[in-house]
């Protein structure tokens, strides 16, 4: 899982220019949320443990803090600043080192983040740990011989795809009804087992970025946008002044 | 060998997909500006018809790669068989679309080799010699200039919508095609496809309307899309809806827009309480015409909308049904 900006959140660019500055508000990856959600549901299914990780700063804490609360068994926490520096490759290195002593039959990602968007880690992930994968996951049945999903392609189309175990599945926003942390769950979070990785620990796996930021900015605006304002009223008088003498359309 | 750059273009049920085009026009402008030579390769069981088809275009080389174990589609044996291919060609630079299918395959491919992937670019700059990429970040409210720090092959993926399929440009000639057979070993295909299947009859074909009023997390609650619908009413068009408001069940999944659900060119788009993420604007920002009301002044899709309502659309849009009803009755 992933901490990443607020939606709505104003973001200002830091004094470097390649990152943005650190005092925004900070919320849960949305598709990542879905992979947990996801997640619990099958170990209600299936029995079993639900492990969620990150990677980031003190304040990434808050999102396992928050799955353990809706009913993680446990989190491993890779902490440290450095992590929201790297690219897609390397994040997915340092999770594979973590995670090397650990025996997981499915790793749920989200399918890619609302703030780099790379839609690359889990894949990355699955290769590296050298398990199939699968992505823009709807759902997922266990079968006997390991699971069946099934993918969303583009434009309305769907694809079942057996798999076997253990495997990578990034999840689709949307596959599931998202529950609520109850007092209960956050009450019990705080005496839930929470592992903090540090740098050092990772620090071998991890290379050089293949991919470098040289410039973050805001783009710029390639089309003209009239903007439109005053009282309710008179923005909409305005609105169908253009719709009935610039855009015809009424 | 010189620095080339080779178009993996995509293709599905032996049909090219168009937005490949938009990949051969994108890799033709980098080879303009650059000056390395521009080929294409087409990936399946049998291609070479398809390859032919390609071949047409601007290209000095068009590869089929060939294996029957390429049909149907699994991550593993496009992997295998693209990093068998590219092993032996070495070319400086790949380029592909962003579809659902290269975003399945092409992180895997890039990890076996050791490479990255700059993904979902929207543009490219060349400049004394170092060769950027553009993509958005933060959902579009930010882009970026990104480069490659390692060895190549280079691999990057093209938005769709981001170049003008139809700006690609034919060859004086055409290009001469290669067949490459690959083998994929036994075992390397772990995962079992089964047919691809549509599952919502689409009782609503967006594409054709002329008018849309498209509503997205703004709304805020089910019982308030039928003011967004009491809008499309007066304007004679379709209520349309960002996946999010679809996920929720308020609206059926054929009335969604966006890289899931339909894409969309009408002359008037007009969208509610919608932020605008990237997934979103993919499927309409080819429209006429984009109006959007939205709170957040911030919010990406004042990026390519024409009017721009910064404020509150629960204010603003009862008036507006108001006004349009009155002007449609006088005429």
């Amino acid at each position: 899982m992933k901490q990443v900006p607020q939606k709505d959140a104003p973001l200002k660019l830091s004094e470097t220019g390649t990152w943005i500055r650190d005092e925004v508000p900070y919320e849960v990856n949305e598709p990542d949320a879905f992979a947990l959600e996801e997640a619990l549901r099958q170990r209600e299914k299936h029995t079993g443990e639900v492990v969620v990780i990150t990677s980031g700063p003190a304040r990434a804490q808050q999102v396992l803090r928050e799955a353990l609360a809706k009913g993680a068994d446990r989190a491993i926490h890779l902490e440290d600043n450095a992590f929201v520096g790297l690219d897609a490759f390397n994040t997915a290195k340092a999770f594979a080192a973590a995670i090397k002593d650990e025996k997981f039959d499915l790793i749920f990602t989200g399918l890619q983040s609302d703030d780099y968007g790379y839609a690359q880690t889990g894949v990355i992930l699955a290769e590296l740990l050298g398990w199939p994968h699968a992505t823009i996951i709807m759902h997922i049945e266990k079968t006997d011989g390991g699971i069946r999903v099934k993918r969303e392609l583009e434009a309305g189309y769907f694809q079942f795809v057996d798999m076997p175990l253990p495997s990578v599945l990034t999840i689709q926003s949307g596959i599931n009804k998202l529950r609520y942390a109850t007092l209960i769950g956050i009450k019990q979070a705080k005496n839930k087992p929470m592992r903090k990785v540090p740098l050092a620990e990772v620090q071998s796996a991890i290379g050089d970025n293949l991919q470098k930021i040289e410039r973050l900015y805001v783009p710029l605006k390639t089309k003209k946008t009239e903007v439109i304002e005053g009282p309710p009223a008179e923005i909409a008088k305005k609105l169908v002044d253009k719709l009935r003498n610039e855009l015809r359309v009424l | 060998m010189p620095d080339t750059i080779l178009v993996i273009v995509e293709q599905r049920e032996s049909k090219l997909n168009r937005v490949s085009w938009e990949t051969i026009t994108a890799a033709q402008a980098i080879a303009a500006a650059t000056g390395w030579p521009l080929e294409a390769a087409v990936i399946g069981a049998s291609v070479s018809t398809l390859a032919a088809e390609v071949a047409a275009k601007k290209l000095a080389k068009v590869y089929a790669v060939e294996s029957a174990q390429l049909e149907p589609y699994t991550p593993d044996a496009f992997a295998a068989a693209l990093k068998q291919f590219l092993t032996t060609k070495q070319p400086k630079l790949v380029l592909m679309p962003h579809t659902y299918q290269v975003r399945d395959f092409v992180p895997k491919l890039a990890t076996t080799m050791g490479r990255t992937v700059i993904s979902d670019c929207i543009g490219f700059e060349h400049e004394n010699g170092k060769l950027t990429f553009t993509r958005q970040m933060f959902q579009g409210k930010l882009a970026a200039d990104v480069t490659f720090t390692s060895d190549a092959p280079w691999f990057a993926t093209f938005q769709n919508g981001s170049f003008r399929g139809d700006k690609a440009e034919a060859g004086a000639a055409a290009a001469p095609v290669e067949v490459v057979s690959v083998t994929i070993a036994d075992g390397v295909i772990r995962t079992k496809p089964q047919e691809v299947f549509k599952e919502v009859k689409q009782a609503v074909d967006l594409t054709q309307a002329e008018i849309i009023v498209s509503v997205g997390r703004g709304i805020k609650e089910q019982k308030n899309i039928e003011m967004a619908k009491q809008l499309a009413d007066a304007l004679g068009g379709e209520l349309a809806a960002s996946r999010p408001i679809c996920d929720s069940g308020w609206l059926p999944m054929d009335r969604q827009v966006g890289s899931s659900g339909q894409t969309v060119a009408p002359k008037l788009y007009l969208a509610l309480g919608i932020s605008g993420a990237i997934q979103h604007i993919v499927g309409m920002k080819g429209s006429r015409a984009i109006i959007a009301i939205n709170k957040d002044s911030e919010a990406p899709i004042f990026e390519i909308a024409d009017y721009a309502v910064v404020g509150n659309l629960f204010d603003i849009v009862p008036p507006l049904i108001e006004e349009v009803k009155k002007a449609k009755a006088g005429g």
